[in-house]
């Protein structure tokens, strides 16, 4: 069975391992143990206390906060229920003239704003770049990722979720 | 009584019915509950698969030596499988996985049409099919199948699949653009019996080398397929007399049921229960390229997915808000979606173990009616459904990578993938030389080495991956000349700028340029994304690949150039300011738009092609400076794009040969353009009410509204939620304008 020492998983989640070490982390068995180190790793990282139930993205966790379950991004910006797709609470950036596209893409090289906009969902408070969306004018907000945590928790890892 | 070739006196329909009905009650594979061969002696059972496994692999890579095409040859666009009676698939071999599950579907449709009375199917006899609407991704795959039989009963199927060059479609080419229903898509065989004693039939081969452009590589892929297959039956036969037909016949349902399980397992290990949903988009741009009056419109796909993944494992796969099918040659028939799903969740959840139709049945599918994902009318063109299939898979891997994700094994995230799309096609006659005469197709098979997405922990892989065959590879440029003799390369290198940008960014990728030499009546096509971003974005603040364009020139000064040793174009690094408007004299193309129907070329002119990059992962401005310098110095990126995505000045030291990165001046312009989010950006609900004045004060441009339409017209879910995020009536529809 794979086992990583706590080392090996910073150094993964900093993008820090060579090829070599990263290889055999690919193409072997997984370690059974990485959701809970990848857990410790990370909250020891956050500068606030919130207790992290899911790592949802690479700067957003979903929290327990006054027995409920927040998005909260690691500048301690909090998105509310993550029930709710935490998007509708970012800034946004809307390309959606050639001008606006070409200030990224070379011409010819980025898309039609007739066609297709280019959206930048930022944290309103670091204002780090969380999301993009590559849509027709007018598409609605996508939901990426609602999971089902309790299901995690207590079907697949036979345990209570942290805040239960 | 009447003869029957299924088990116990069973015809193969009522096994079928009966594997279907026991699924359906038990949801495990013919009811299996316990894996008794396995559990009995699992090193028996386990030696028994990796022989099954052996023999499909080396009967692929001994077919290829027999006869190939050099397409197949060269790259190894073939595999094989094996079936159970049903057409279910046990094993298979490596190669281009994404049709394991087509061909299943093909010989269900010859068991459900009830072949075993008509036309018949005995020992020996071989099978020929390429239609997509009963088991294929588009006609340019043709598939040979045979029975196997121990006694008077079929105990398995072996299937071998090639890519051709040429099906005899409207115009010559494997995915066509100007094919807009099923009459454009070149010769069909719908399951259709061509051989018999293990010989094909003469007058099949006739009909065959007389129905397709390039005969010589259609007979020797062929040949390369039924060698294969006969392999395949040979190993079988071995292992039943080795292991006795009870064990055998046991073994693949509990091979199967097996697949199945460690589908579930790995699911359970690697992802994380919940709703996912990602949305997809293909341009069509056929209003200015189109012949036919019908198909003169302007397209764009609306690719919706929704990946639910269950408490027991199991997956639930969605395109319910998918908009309608089209005279274009983009449809995709149940062979192409389940392919394109099935080859995808060999790569990210089931390699390295029992890699087979378990997978399948562990999936639940919906392909709305009436949409380009079903269109449920075999007369459309179903020539080119990669070009709705592919984009609207990097939706599932982007799901799949949300989930990896969160359960901890960053490493396993894809944001996705580039488009195989720029597949130049088109061929001509050469005018002189030993083949003089001859007819010679355009169609090299570059497209398999694409940019991968970035993921996690590491950018994406350069110029090497392919959707539909996890071996990708690229291939010689001497060996495309071979059979591409009409366009010697004038050049290959790296595409700059079409990584996807992030903190970790997709893979790039390259171009070539091609010259028109020897020939006569050469046509020159092509198609990939150009107006809308190819897929589903990047992921986590990544951004998508850079698109696609067409350029060509035409009455060119080539041949001076040539004579004079000057310079002429190897690239397009700078499109706004590109090498062909500074070294060439002539009639210079450029489309913002890469999808054309064909054009006429000539001698000395010469045509741009490029692959895509893959989408990257993660905020730009948090790429570290040392991985931007390597982007610089390999040609990745150019400055100027550095500099505006990036935030990082550097300049190139001419002495040294390399870049240097300024780093107090790039910390002050990251700063710059964090405080430039601010400024340009505004809050959600300003967004949500700029997004939604478009529709309602009609600024929506003609394909993007009809897209809409469709939509809301074909699922009442998906307009429900449309109407209820841009709090529309209930009655709310988009007028096509």
């Amino acid at each position: 069975m794979a086992k990583y020492d706590k080392k090996t998983i910073e150094r993964l989640i900093d993008g820090d391992l060579t090829w070599n070490e990263l290889k055999p982390i690919i193409s072997g068995r997984k370690d059974p143990d990485r959701f809970e180190k990848v857990l410790e790793i990370l909250q020891e990282k956050v500068p606030w206390k919130e207790k992290i139930i899911l790592p949802l993205h690479e700067h957003l966790y979903i929290v327990s906060k006054n027995e409920q379950r927040t998005v909260k991004c690691d500048c301690g910006f909090e998105f509310g229920d993550y029930q709710e797709n935490w998007k509708t609470k970012c800034r946004v950036r809307v390309r959606d003239t050639s001008e606006a596209i070409e200030e990224l893409y070379p011409k010819y090289m980025g898309s039609d704003p007739e066609w297709e906009e280019l959206r930048e969902y930022y944290c309103p408070d670091c204002f780090t770049l969380l999301d993009t969306e590559a849509v027709p004018p007018g598409y609605p907000t996508i939901f990426n990722f609602l999971p089902d945590i309790d299901t995690f928790y207590e079907k697949w890892l036979g345990r209570k979720a942290p805040d239960r | 009584m009447e003869k029957t070739l299924g088990w116990n006196g069973k015809r193969l329909k009522e096994m079928l019915e009966e594997s279907e009905r026991l699924f359906q009650e038990t949801g495990r594979y013919y009811a299996i509950e316990k894996l008794t061969l396995k559990e009995e002696d699992p090193f028996r059972f386990e030696r028994n698969y990796a022989s099954l496994r052996g023999a499909l692999v080396s009967a692929r890579e001994t077919a290829l030596h027999v006869a190939a095409s050099p397409i197949v040859k060269e790259i190894g666009e073939l595999c094989f499988a094996l079936y159970t009676p049903e057409g279910d698939s046990i094993v298979v071999s490596t190669g281009i996985l994404v049709h394991v599950h087509t061909m299943s579907e093909a010989v269900k449709f010859m068991i459900r049409e009830e072949y075993e009375d008509d036309p018949v199917i005995n020992p020996g006899d071989i099978f020929l099919n390429n239609d997509p609407d009963c088991g294929n991704v588009h006609t340019t795959d043709v598939q040979t199948l045979i029975p196997i039989f121990w006694e008077d009963e079929v105990i398995g199927w072996a299937g071998g699949v090639t890519h051709q060059i040429d099906t005899g479609g409207i115009t010559p080419g494997h995915d066509l653009v100007a094919a807009i229903q099923r009459f454009d898509d070149g010769v069909y065989y719908t399951c259709r019996k061509i051989g018999s004693n293990d010989k094909i039939w003469k007058d099949h081969m006739i009909n065959a080398r007389r129905s397709v452009r390039t005969p010589m590589y259609w007979e020797l892929d062929e040949k390369c397929r039924l060698a294969g297959d006969l392999m395949i039956r040979d190993a079988i036969i071995d292992f039943i007399k080795r292991e006795g037909i009870d064990y055998y016949k046991r073994f693949i349902r509990e091979a199967i049921e097996e697949g199945r399980r460690v589908f579930l397992e790995r699911v359970k290990e690697r992802l994380i229960p919940g709703r996912y949903r990602a949305a997809s988009f293909i341009d069509a741009p056929f209003k200015e390229q189109a012949w036919q009056p019908i198909a003169k419109i302007n397209a764009i796909s609306n690719q919706p997915l929704e990946f639910i993944v269950k408490e027991d494992g199991t997956l639930s796969l969605s395109f319910d808000g998918a908009n309608a099918a089209k005279h274009n040659a983009y449809n995709c028939g149940k062979g192409a979606m389940e392919g394109g799903q099935w080859v995808l969740l060999t790569q990210v959840l089931i390699y390295g173990d029992k890699v087979n139709d378990g997978a399948y049945f562990a999936v639940e599918k919906n392909y709305p009616l009436g949409t380009w994902a079903n269109p449920g009318d075999p007369y459309l063109s179903y020539q080119t459904p990669w070009g709705n299939l592919i984009p609207a898979y990097t939706g599932m891997m982007k799901c799949l990578s949300y989930g990896v994700y969160s359960r901890g094994y960053r490493e396993e995230v894809v944001t996705g993938y580039g488009l195989t799309g720029d597949a130049i096609q088109g061929g001509g006659i050469f005018i002189e030389g030993p083949l003089e005469g001859q007819r010679w197709s355009l169609s090299t098979f570059e497209i398999s080495g694409q940019g991968l997405g970035a993921s996690a922990v590491k950018d994406g892989l350069n110029y090497g991956y392919a959707m539909w065959n996890p071996e990708a590879d690229l291939g010689d440029v001497e060996t495309w000349e071979l059979f591409q003799g009409g366009v010697p390369y004038l050049a290959r290198k790296i595409k700059p700028n079409t990584a996807g940008f992030g903190k970790y960014r997709g893979g790039s990728a390259f171009a070539g340029i091609g010259l028109v030499a020897y020939s006569k009546e050469v046509d020159f096509f092509g198609a990939r994304d150009g107006l809308v971003f190819h897929g589903a974005a990047g992921m986590h603040g990544g951004y998508p690949n850079a698109t696609g364009y067409r350029l060509y020139a035409k009455n060119t000064n080539m041949e001076e150039i040539i004579k004079n040793r000057r310079e002429y174009p190897l690239g397009d690094p700078y499109p706004e300011n590109g090498e062909f408007e500074k070294y060439l004299q002539g009639d210079i193309t450029r489309k913002p738009y890469c999808t054309i129907y064909p054009v006429n070329l000539e001698n000395s002119d010469i045509f741009y092609y490029m692959q895509s990059g893959g989408p990257g992962y993660g905020d730009p401005l948090e790429r570290k400076t040392e991985l931007i310098k390597k982007d610089l110095d390999d040609e990745i990126y150019t400055k100027d794009i550095v500099f505006k995505v990036y935030g990082v000045v550097a300049e190139y030291d001419e002495s040294k040969g390399e870049w240097i990165i300024d780093e107090t001046a790039t910390q002050t312009c990251r700063e710059e353009l964090r405080n430039e989010r601010k400024e340009k950006s505004m809050t959600f609900e300003e967004f949500w009410k700029q997004e939604r004045s478009k529709i309602t004060d009609n600024r929506l441009s003609e394909h993007v509204n009809a897209m809409y339409s469709e939509s809301l017209e074909l699922s009442d879910k998906w307009a429900k939620e449309f109407r209820e995020f841009w709090k529309f009536p209930e009655d709310f529809k988009m007028e096509v304008k």
